[in-house]
């Protein structure tokens, strides 16, 4: 079985049907990105994932385990950690504050250690600890709600559009993160607008469209694809 | 001694009244300066014992709405219930240690019941029917004791909980029960403080108010933590409840509406949703207060702390430590 299974989901707001029959999957130590333009259903995706939104119909499991009807902070307990769109980080906490709240899962022993981790692998995190993190800068900003999201453990990592708002060379750091926590055997599960940088980071990849898949396969694949490149990558 | 002195003759009277009137006049400034100083120090103790208990209050008010966005005007009528339970209980014989517990004990319960059954279901609603709602629950409880007990006030037995002696502290006298509701008022809010900066519960109660949604994907339970923030605002009202009514001994339906809508003011005052915001507004309009009524206008204390209200809506609705509120998903 896979570590995460999406099977025939819709969802809806109020009368708007959102997310269209889809089914994915991933694998255990995958990177698997989610791409699409604007409003073609991406957050709402990983929102239903992770229990803030309800499915109509489908099932997700995670892990073997149904966590279609699961409240969300359990599922965060059962090791998946979602990091939404636009960061929301706990603006007027401080920095290693916004970490334990990470940990909030966790046993209170589990923090040192968590915090050591995380501030090794970002360590300007570290520098600004006792900062409050509402004056980060934009990156500093989406380091800490990735370092947030790691202080769970999680076993599967979802990240939406951790490049939004960065200049270039910013978004190469955050991708390079990335691809430091693929490395580490961490699997991901990755929304972006972005394609170029999430194809080239992915191992797999789905393209949506308006609430529905209309394409899937390995992310270089995809990167070569024509209609992605036409849609997606500027020709 | 002057007199002795002056026995010495016409001459010396003379000289010696040029030396001792200054010295007289101001041992007079002196005295009048000391009971000036007096005056304005026991003046200042009353202003600092209303003010505690505003600000106990205040924090419940301010509490309640940063994490949920809900003015709780339930919350003053809370102040009656304990007020109500710590009369009866006494009057039943209880231990008053006991009864004060049991009284505090009770507003908690009561606010979590409030909390489950009449705000929970409305989470989702726009903010007005939970408003609306909250208004709805202080008449009923207003109403529900004025049924039971009837609309006039009763004595309640301060002299069992706190002495009606007072202390003679530097030539002040401070009433024993000033002492302890200031005393007891600033332990519990350094208390309150260290809950919410230190702890586990109280940091989540933090990203709880900053943003619900994201407090969900770090593991917190939502629903748990709200409740949480009911039952530490209604201890602290509970609290308040007891000082209160030991400061101005009697029980009655309304006597938490004005005593509520004074603390509302001072939560407002000091920026709705900041927990120091409501200490500092809180001692602000005790203070006013007792300002107001000593210069000799205490008709119009009351009208004084809702124009303090009026006047920070206009300038600064924000209050002194509050922020923008921005809107959350
Ligand atoms: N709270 C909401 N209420 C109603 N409709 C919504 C809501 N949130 C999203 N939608 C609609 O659902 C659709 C999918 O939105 P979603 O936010 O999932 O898109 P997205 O792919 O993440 O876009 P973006 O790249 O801009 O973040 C859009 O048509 C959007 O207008
Ligand atoms: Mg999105």
């Amino acid at each position: 079985m896979s570590m995460l299974e999406v099977k025939n989901i819709n969802v809806y707001y109020g009368s708007i049907h959102a997310i269209k029959d889809i089914s994915f999957s991933v694998e255990q130590g995958e990177v698997v990105a989610l791409i699409g333009a604007n409003g073609a259903g991406k957050s709402t995706i990983l929102k239903t994932i992770s229990g803030l939104l309800r499915t109509k119909t489908g099932s997700i499991s995670f892990q073997n385990q149904s966590i279609t009807t699961t409240i969300p902070h359990k599922i965060v307990a059962q090791g998946l950690a979602h990091v939404p769109e636009g960061r929301r980080i706990f603006a007027q906490m401080s920095v290693e504050e916004n970490l334990e709240m990470g940990a909030y899962t966790r046993s209170n022993s589990e923090i040192a250690p968590g915090l050591e981790r995380v501030y090794e692998r970002f360590p300007r995190l570290k520098e600004r600890r006792r900062q409050t993190a509402g004056t980060l800068s934009g990156d500093e900003q989406q380091m800490l709600a990735m370092g947030r999201a790691l202080m769970s453990r999680p076993t599967l990592l979802m990240l939406d559009e951790p490049s939004m708002g960065l200049a270039p060379i910013l978004v190469e750091e955050i991708f390079d993160i990335i691809r430091e926590l693929h490395k580490d055997g961490t699997t991901i599960l990755l929304v972006e607008q972005n394609a170029q940088m999430a194809l080239s980071v992915a191992d797999r990849g789905y393209v949506l469209e308006t609430g529905k898949i209309v394409l899937s396969g390995g992310g270089i694949q995809l990167l070569q694809d024509d209609a992605v490149r036409k849609a997606y990558l500027g020709g | 001694m002057g007199a002795a002195i002056r026995e010495k003759g016409d001459s010396g009277t003379h000289r010696v009244s040029i030396c001792v009137s200054p010295c007289i006049h101001l041992y007079y400034k002196y005295r009048k300066g000391r009971i000036y100083l007096m005056l304005i120090v026991s003046q200042l103790i009353n202003g600092l014992q209303l003010g505690s208990i505003y600000a106990l209050v205040a924090l419940g008010y301010s509490m309640v709405y940063g994490i949920i966005m809900l003015l709780n005007f339930a919350h003053g009528d809370i102040i009656m219930v304990g007020g109500y339970v710590a009369m009866l209980t006494i009057a039943a014989g209880v231990n008053p240690i006991f009864a004060v517990v049991l009284a505090i004990a009770a507003c908690m319960i009561l606010a979590v019941v409030i909390e489950k059954v009449a705000y929970t279901p409305l989470r989702s609603s726009p903010r007005i029917s939970l408003l609306i709602t909250a208004i709805g629950v202080s008449f009923l409880l207003e109403n529900l004791a004025q049924n039971i007990f009837g609309a006039n006030a009763q004595p309640f037995p301060n002299n069992k909980i706190i002495k009606t002696s007072s202390l003679n502290i530097g030539g002040v006298q401070i009433g024993v029960t000033a002492i302890v509701t200031i005393v007891v008022s600033v332990i519990s809010m350094v208390l309150l403080t260290f809950l919410v900066q230190k702890t586990k519960r109280g940091k989540a109660m933090r990203a709880v108010s900053e943003d619900m949604g994201a407090a969900q994907l770090m593991g917190i339970n939502v629903n748990n933590t709200i409740t949480f923030t009911f039952a530490v605002g209604s201890l602290l009202a509970g609290i308040g409840s007891i000082l209160y009514c030991c400061t101005y001994p009697q029980v009655s339906p309304t006597m938490g509406s004005m005593l509520g809508l004074k603390a509302f003011v001072a939560a407002v005052l000091g920026g709705i949703g900041s927990i120091p915001g409501a200490m500092i507004g809180g001692f602000a309009i005790g203070l006013a207060e007792v300002l107001v009524r000593a210069v000799g206008l205490s008709d119009w204390t009351d009208g004084v702390v809702f124009a303090i209200l009026i006047v920070v809506l206009l300038l600064r609705p924000t209050g002194l430590l509050g922020r923008p509120m921005t809107e959350k998903v």
